[in-house]
């Protein structure tokens, strides 16, 4: 406070450092009328979209007598972080997080791999029926998954999967989207690298592998969040294919907890802000990258 | 020498060392994997639904054929042309609420206002945030008469809502719900969309007199097309088939007030044990996504071509 009175006697208007080539501050420009309704249609706009999250935050740290008290309070009267030990001491939410974790890592990795190959083999190589692998690929993109979930499960039962983790994995791993935009990223490649590679007898796997990938970097990563947050918070084949609760993933968890515990808000809300924080970390950390990859995914696709 | 190394076995090149032998092994081993997938994970269940929907089956035991006697108990199944109802209700308030809500939020962030970064982030923080646990937040936001919406409704003289639990206001709640959500995901889609917008556009616009209003219609809105179709269709798309929040948080109640056509072919397969039944009426909801996917396409072409 102190060392910013000498700068606010400097001047009403400038603000010290402008980085960017901004227009500067200006409260005149700022209290124009119609600036002023944006300003409020923006504040009204966050406290509807980030207030519900904000809420389960400040609710899961409530004790159970005030957090559904009327008239109620924006913050905790007293801060009970006990509450999120009581949330993994009566049931197993350490399991549901791990499981969550390791079903969508391994589908997003594993998934990142095969597709970046069968698209660089329908971008690059030149073999028989290519083009009409590529149209019965693009064909499946119209089928929406809740649309095979039955039969899908049928023959994930007739494999012995239901209740294991390739049950889990497995069946979410094809994925005619992520083939078809990393083909196009592919065809948009130059071609001149992995020429100069193979005329210096590169095998096509080296060049795929040394070349191909390393190039693919940004885009496997754009993609890879996608999955990642796809799978993370998928709730459909969770809870068709799994029944033994050592196998549910967070999403399974949550519900179930939210019947046991009907009138517990709190916990509720600390058992949600655990299940959400690992996908809204991922957002503040990766958001300049999720959000290329929406425009990537979005406009091209 | 040289005569004989062209046509001799040691010497010759093997075929998968030749440019298009190895082209062919590696372009159908790199492809094999993620095809082997598809075929048993996509395709064999999209034949698989064709096939099992001409059968009686519980899934133990025998599949008995019965023909298309699946289909015509689907025409004559009063639940599933009120799922059908309901599904189209929540999907033509949803997708319209969602496009005119993406779109404002992204014409507010573009506008260059202080802390727009915030404000993008936190519009689209509830996209990261499952549906599961939207749903979860929501249920506890909307109890009666104490959860805090109707709190702030009484602010605002209003009397306080059962939501969930009342026939009128459930699918009004589940539709608050999904918007919250997704809103901001179609919002980063416009976003890009209105940078791609050339400012001289708007500058030249402006030189003329024309008014912001003129300027969206005449320049933002046509230029938007594209995007928009894009929004358009997968929101259908996703609201076609609306199921998380349903389970969680009205299990298609109240008195089947919120049962959707995917809750439904749920309850059939999974409760019921109807895999036969539940097979016709994914197929059926196949073809009316399609449908009106193809629809959607063609009316944004015959628009841009006028």
């Amino acid at each position: 406070m102190t060392t910013q009175t000498s700068d606010a006697h400097a001047g009403a208007h400038a603000r010290p450092r402008v980085k960017k080539p901004r227009k500067p501050f200006s409260l005149k420009r700022m209290f124009r009328p119609e600036r002023l309704v944006l300003y409020a249609l923006a504040a009204v706009s966050f406290f509807i979209l980030a207030g519900p999250l904000l809420w389960m935050l400040s609710s899961s740290l409530k004790s159970s007598d005030t957090v559904l008290a009327n008239p109620p309070t924006a913050l905790p009267t007293e801060w009970r972080f006990q509450n999120y030990l009581d949330v993994f001491d009566q049931v197993p939410f350490g399991t549901y997080l791990l499981n969550s974790l390791f079903v969508a890592t391994t589908v997003t990795v594993v998934a990142l791999l095969l597709h970046s190959m069968a698209a660089y083999s329908l971008a690059r190589l030149h073999f028989p029926g290519r083009d009409k692998i590529f149209l019965l690929i693009l064909c499946t993109l119209m089928v929406p998954f809740t649309v095979i979930a039955v039969p899908l499960f049928i023959i994930v039962d007739w494999l012995g999967w239901v209740d294991t983790y390739q049950g889990l994995i497995v069946p979410m791993i094809p994925h005619a989207f992520g083939i078809f935009l990393l083909r196009q990223f592919y065809l948009s490649v130059p071609r001149e690298l992995e020429e100069a590679a193979i005329l210096d007898g590169a095998s096509l796997i080296k060049v795929y592998w040394h070349i191909i990938l390393p190039l693919s970097r940004p885009v496997l990563a754009a993609l890879g969040i996608f999955f990642f947050l796809a799978n993370w918070n998928n709730f459909l084949w969770p809870l068709i294919v799994t029944q033994d609760q050592s196998l549910w993933v967070v999403q399974l968890g949550i519900q179930q907890f939210r019947g046991q515990y009907a009138s517990n808000y709190n916990l509720i809300m600390a058992a949600s802000t655990c299940a959400a924080l690992p996908t809204l970390i991922l957002f503040f950390v990766l958001q300049r990258r999720l959000v290329e990859g929406i425009k990537m995914t979005g406009l091209k696709g | 020498m040289a005569a004989t190394t062209a046509g001799s076995p040691q010497t010759r090149t093997r075929w998968w060392k030749t440019r298009k032998g190895e082209q062919r092994l590696v372009g159908y081993g790199f492809l094999l994997p993620d095809l082997i997938g598809l075929a048993v994970f996509v395709i064999l269940p999209i034949a698989g639904a064709i096939y099992i929907s001409f059968h009686k089956w519980t899934g133990i035991g025998v599949r008995e054929w019965n023909g298309i006697e699946n289909y015509k108990t689907l025409l004559k199944d009063e639940a599933f042309w009120n799922s059908l109802k309901i599904t189209a209700i929540y999907t033509f308030s949803f997708v319209p609420l969602l496009f005119i809500g993406s779109l404002g939020l992204a014409l507010l962030v573009n506008q260059g206002l202080k802390m727009t970064g915030l404000l993008r982030s936190a519009f689209f923080a509830p996209y990261m945030v499952s549906l599961v646990i939207s749903s979860v937040i929501w249920i506890f936001m909307l109890q009666d008469p104490a959860g805090v919406v109707n709190v702030i409704i009484g602010w605002f003289g209003f009397e306080p809502q059962a939501w969930l639990g009342d026939t009128d206001t459930a699918l009004i709640s589940v539709i608050i719900v999904t918007l919250w959500q997704s809103v901001g995901y179609s919002m980063i889609i416009f976003l890009a969309g209105l940078q791609d917008i050339p400012a001289s556009y708007y500058e030249a616009a402006k030189v003329d007199g024309a008014s912001a209003w003129s300027r969206f219609r005449h320049i933002t809105l046509p230029l938007l097309k594209p995007t928009s179709l894009f929004v358009a269709l997968i929101s259908f798309i996703g609201a076609f088939q609306l199921f998380d929040p349903i389970f969680v948080m009205t299990q298609g109640g109240p008195a089947n007030a919120t049962t959707t056509t995917v809750y439904y072919i749920y309850q059939q397969a999974f409760q019921f044990l109807q895999l036969g039944y539940a097979s016709a009426l994914s197929v059926v909801l196949f073809l009316i996504i399609l449908v009106f996917s193809l629809l959607q396409l063609r009316v944004f072409r015959d628009d841009a071509n006028q």
